[in-house]
């Protein structure tokens, strides 16, 4: 196994990088695959809850790259997908903890083993950034269909140009269909058009997200959430599967029709 | 307000974006990109006469690469020197 290395990266905070690293490595690692996540955020460590493992963390990143555990030790396995792993983000040091050149060695060390590493890059565009791209294979830029997400993403992908990282594709997050159908919403159209990146998933806002959190339990495990289905999407194309994408706006049409006839709506 | 003449807001914000992110790529700030066509157009005619009114001056983008487009009408003059 020579494992991909990917990066989930977006600027902006409270875009949904931390539930696509969640979502996408479990829709991965539910196909068999064999999956690390790194939560690159140190400090402000967040993918532990979001993967319901906060209570069995012993080591973190930093305990391996400071050689006081190894790597193995810090590698939580997780509690449905035995073929998952998190590595937690320390809670108690700031990234200058960590180098790019860290990152490198440690993503090399699990590249024979594993078939994925994701990484969970912090919000911003400064070191905790740079240790997040540094040793990554691929880029995913995540945004939301929001103006200020939108700009930030177009920084990310700056930098990520700047650094000879080529081809980021981009996650659209949280799209509400129903609002970019009465055009009060920037469509993937639209930040497709601005961003000028590939496109490799869009997710639609999704009541579920909120609720698989706080379980623990990511919502690519929920076979009848929409987003669930949209992060199973984005898992198959990263392992180069073509899958078309969904007409998030013809749902909503339809959606507005069943919300007429049943009188809740016009 | 007339609601149905108001511009929908996706619109507005492409249409801002559209700006942000030509200056945020090209580290332009509107003022300096003023200054720019100022000189641009000042070097212009100290060689050539143009037509003030019919010029343009834009920041174009194609995917990810942009280029500054000049459309700078000149007044026909006699050649005043040959070769």
């Amino acid at each position: 196994m020579t494992a991909q290395v990917i990066t989930i990266s977006s600027g902006k905070g409270g875009v949904g990088k931390t539930t696509a690293v969640a979502n996408i490595a479990v829709a991965l690692a539910m196909d068999g695959a064999k999956v690390v996540c790194i939560d690159g955020d140190i400090g402000l460590r967040n993918l532990d809850v979001v993967m319901g493992l906060e209570n069995r963390i012993v080591y973190d990143l930093v305990d391996v790259i400071e050689g006081r555990c190894k790597l193995r030790q810090a590698m939580i396995r997780d509690k449905h997908l035995t073929e998952l792993y998190l590595i937690p983000a320390a809670q108690t040091r700031d990234k200058s903890a960590v180098s790019p050149s860290d990152m490198t060695r440690l993503c090399n060390e699990l590249r024979p083993d594993v078939d994925f590493v994701f990484i969970d890059s912090p919000a911003g565009i400064e070191r905790g950034f740079r240790n997040a791209i540094a040793p990554a294979d691929r880029v995913l830029v995540i945004t939301n269909p929001e103006i200020s997400a939108v700009r930030d993403a177009d920084r990310v992908i700056g930098i990520l140009e700047a650094e000879e990282k080529r081809n980021p594709a981009l996650i659209l997050n949280r799209l509400n269909p129903s609002l970019v159908k009465q055009h009060d919403m920037l469509s993937a159209e639209d930040v497709l058009d601005l961003l000028g990146i590939q496109l490799i998933g869009i997710v639609p806002e999704d009541e579920n997200v909120i609720v698989g959190s706080n379980r623990g339990v990511p919502v690519a495990q929920d076979s009848k959430s929409r987003a669930g289905q949209a992060f199973r999407n984005i898992a198959r194309r990263i392992r180069g599967e073509e899958v078309p994408f969904i007409d998030l706006e013809k749902q909503a049409g339809l959606w507005d029709r069943i919300q007429k006839m049943t009188g809740r709506k016009g | 307000m007339n609601w149905f003449k108001q511009k929908r807001s996706a619109q507005s914000a492409k249409e801002r974006l559209q700006l942000v992110l030509i200056h945020d790529r090209t580290d332009l700030t509107p003022a300096e990109f003023d200054a720019l066509k100022d000189e641009l157009l000042e070097v212009i005619s100290r060689h050539v006469d143009i037509d003030p009114s019919g010029v343009t001056i834009d920041v174009e983008h194609d995917g990810r690469s942009q280029r500054l487009i000049a459309d700078i009408p000149l007044r026909s003059v006699t050649r005043r020197r040959a070769g």
